[in-house]
């Protein structure tokens, strides 16, 4: 035995469970024969957030399943499966194993982790309903301008023209329509994962209202961007932050136009039990009314369907917002009056 | 017997009262969950359960009430305990209710699916269960964790769930006035609707216990609300259809 090996020997001996448990990217969790947390590694408490030692394992996955599992293992001290889901806040599926360690009074509970196959599975059939739900309508729409335009419009110049345009926008709408929820789809489809890498979130900010400076100049919008004195870093996925931004200053150019200025503010806050960082995006259009501010990030929530159908609008801009926020722990918070503008907030945790 | 065994037993008496807690904060979550379930696929399965599940509940709390004033008269415990076993009897009553609200929502099923509803609607309703579902699992994960600095965060949910149902409650009256063949089902929603902002309001009480049970302390008063907002904090996927 070489040296090298004795050593490794020796440390495989005191290798403590914890230690091992701690390496683990599936949550585990290790409890005694009373069914209290004796150890929560760092995946369960990402996964299920805080698990002090102490706490009742059943008090703390509470479906009748769970209860009954971990009451078995505990009292005949014999493994068990099941699978565990969790539908709020995030819907997410395990695939659950209840095991006693050996030559010890102590259990582990082990979860891995299925979320993505029952999300596609479920986001396949929700994308279908979605989209047929969706299409039928600019569908009839089409199909009687064709029938018109063969039957009774058949010599009218003047009408095929503008029965041809209405078709156009129609198609492109439908066009729009797919793009939208195939985004969502993807979103939704990706696994619920925080890297924790911190990004520069002043960066992405300039970067997008850079690159609506067009649409805003076409509207006769002016953005005041005054990027921060000092970086604000705050961990979450480049791409998806840019589409929350992108969707949030599209609307507040278009549905703001009539206020012809659009404020963007990066901001820290320490209000909160966790330090935030704030980024607001604010128009002085005509506002939304109270009511529909706790609605408008539903799926295909459209205020005013026709304004919306001007704006090239599908309803699913903020309902993509809301997904992806809710991916990173963070929250959008509304604020308006009826004549008085918009201001959207984003917070995420700068931790 | 040695006092040692005592206090052990004691101990476990006031453990089971927990457990049971949690295993009604189990069911509760359940029934609540698939009675929005059935009312939004129209299942009328589903909805049966529900309805026989209650009893669940029922006896949970009826449970609860026993072991707890035996508890108490038996064991005359000091202040901590006593509020401990005080909380779990208030607990199994807010779970209870939940139960037969939910219950409620389960025997509407079957009015409501007679005429297929507007998909808009059952978005609205399913976005509001979403939010009084993330309430009811926070405040039991509250009472499991015992980390009652979590709690300040539900009364904003409470201010959510109120301005959902408000929403809510406009765009129903919006669909009776449309069409006087919507009236009867529309009616039965808004009860459902009712139903889910009062799961909330249990939800807010059992935080209060909570946090009285484990700080000794009352729920500090509400602070000033921010002027005429909404927030609408994003917790979950209830906007699926
Ligand atoms: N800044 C804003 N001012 C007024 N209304 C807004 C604003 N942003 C969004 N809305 C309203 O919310 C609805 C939903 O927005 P969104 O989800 O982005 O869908 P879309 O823009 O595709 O219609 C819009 O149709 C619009 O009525
Ligand atoms: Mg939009």
């Amino acid at each position: 035995m070489t040296r090298d090996q004795g050593a490794n020997a020796q440390q495989i001996e005191t290798l403590s469970a914890q230690q091992l448990a701690a390496a683990v990217p599936d949550p585990i969790i290790i409890f005694d024969r009373r069914g209290t947390t004796r150890y929560a590694n760092p995946a369960a408490i990402s996964a299920f957030g805080h698990i002090p030692a102490g706490t009742m394992l059943t008090h703390k996955f509470r479906t009748p399943e769970m209860q009954k599992i971990i009451e078995t293992a505990l009292r005949e001290m014999r493994p068990g499966a099941l699978e565990y889901v969790e539908r709020v806040p995030l819907e997410r599926a395990f695939r659950v194993a209840v095991l006693p360690l050996e030559g010890t009074n102590l259990l582990m509970i082990h979860f891995k982790d299925q979320s993505e196959t029952r999300r596609i599975d479920r986001m396949r059939a929700d994308f279908i309903a979605n989209a047929s739900h969706e299409l039928r309508t600019p569908l009839a729409s089409i199909s009687g301008f064709i029938e018109t335009l063969r039957g009774p419009a058949r010599n009218d110049e003047k009408a095929r023209d503008s029965f041809l345009q209405i078709m156009q926008t129609q198609t492109s709408r439908m066009a729009r329509l797919i793009d939208d929820l195939l985004s969502l789809s993807r979103i939704e489809m990706k696994p619920f994962a925080r890297t924790g890498e911190k990004i520069d979130i002043g960066e992405i900010v300039a970067s997008v209202v850079e690159s609506l400076s067009h649409l805003a100049r076409d509207l006769g919008v002016t953005v005041n961007f005054v990027p921060p004195q000092e970086k604000v870093l705050a961990p979450a996925n480049r791409d998806e932050l840019t589409q929350v931004l992108v969707n949030l200053l599209e609307n507040a150019c278009k549905y703001g136009q009539s206020g012809e200025r659009v404020d963007v503010t990066i901001g820290q806050s320490s209000d909160g039990p966790a330090p935030e960082v704030v980024v607001t995006i604010r128009d002085y259009g005509p506002g939304i009314a109270e009511e529909h501010i706790p609605r408008i990030t539903e799926r295909f929530y459209r205020i005013d369907g026709e304004t919306s159908r001007v704006k090239n609008g599908t309803g699913l801009g903020l309902a993509i917002v809301k997904h992806i926020l809710t991916r990173h722990d963070g929250r959008l918070s509304v604020k308006s009056k009826l004549g008085e503008g918009a201001s959207f907030t984003i917070h995420l945790p700068a931790q | 017997m040695t006092s040692k065994h005592i206090v052990r037993a004691y101990d476990e008496e006031l453990a089971s009262l927990g457990n049971r807690i949690a295993s009604m904060g189990g069911h509760a979550e359940r029934m609540v969950e698939q009675s929005v379930a059935a009312l939004i696929n129209a299942d009328a399965a589903l909805a049966r359960k529900v309805i026989a599940d209650d009893a669940i509940l029922d006896e949970g709390q009826r449970w609860i009430d026993d072991r707890a004033i035996l508890l108490i008269a038996r064991r005359q415990p000091m202040a901590d305990d006593l509020r401990e076993i005080i909380g779990t009897i208030r607990i199994a009553a807010d779970l209870e209710r939940v139960g037969d609200l939910g219950k409620s929502i389960a025997k509407r099923v079957v009015a409501v699916s007679d005429a297929r509803q507007p998909i808009q609607l059952f978005r609205g309703l399913e976005a509001l269960a979403t939010l009084a579902l993330t309430q009811l699992k926070q405040v039991l994960d509250v009472y499991a964790s015992r980390s009652v600095e979590a709690i300040s965060f539900m009364r904003d949910r409470d201010e959510e769930i109120d301005a959902m149902y408000t929403s809510l409650f406009r765009e129903l009256l919006t669909y009776m006035m449309e069409d006087p063949r919507n009236i009867s089902p529309c009616t039965h929603l808004l009860f459902c609707a009712k139903n889910i902002e009062r799961i909330g309001d249990h939800a807010t009480n059992i935080a209060e216990t909570v946090y009285y049970v484990v700080t000794g302390e009352q729920l500090p008063p509400e602070r000033p609300k921010e002027d005429k907002s909404h927030r609408v904090v994003l917790s979950a996927d209830g906007d699926k259809a």
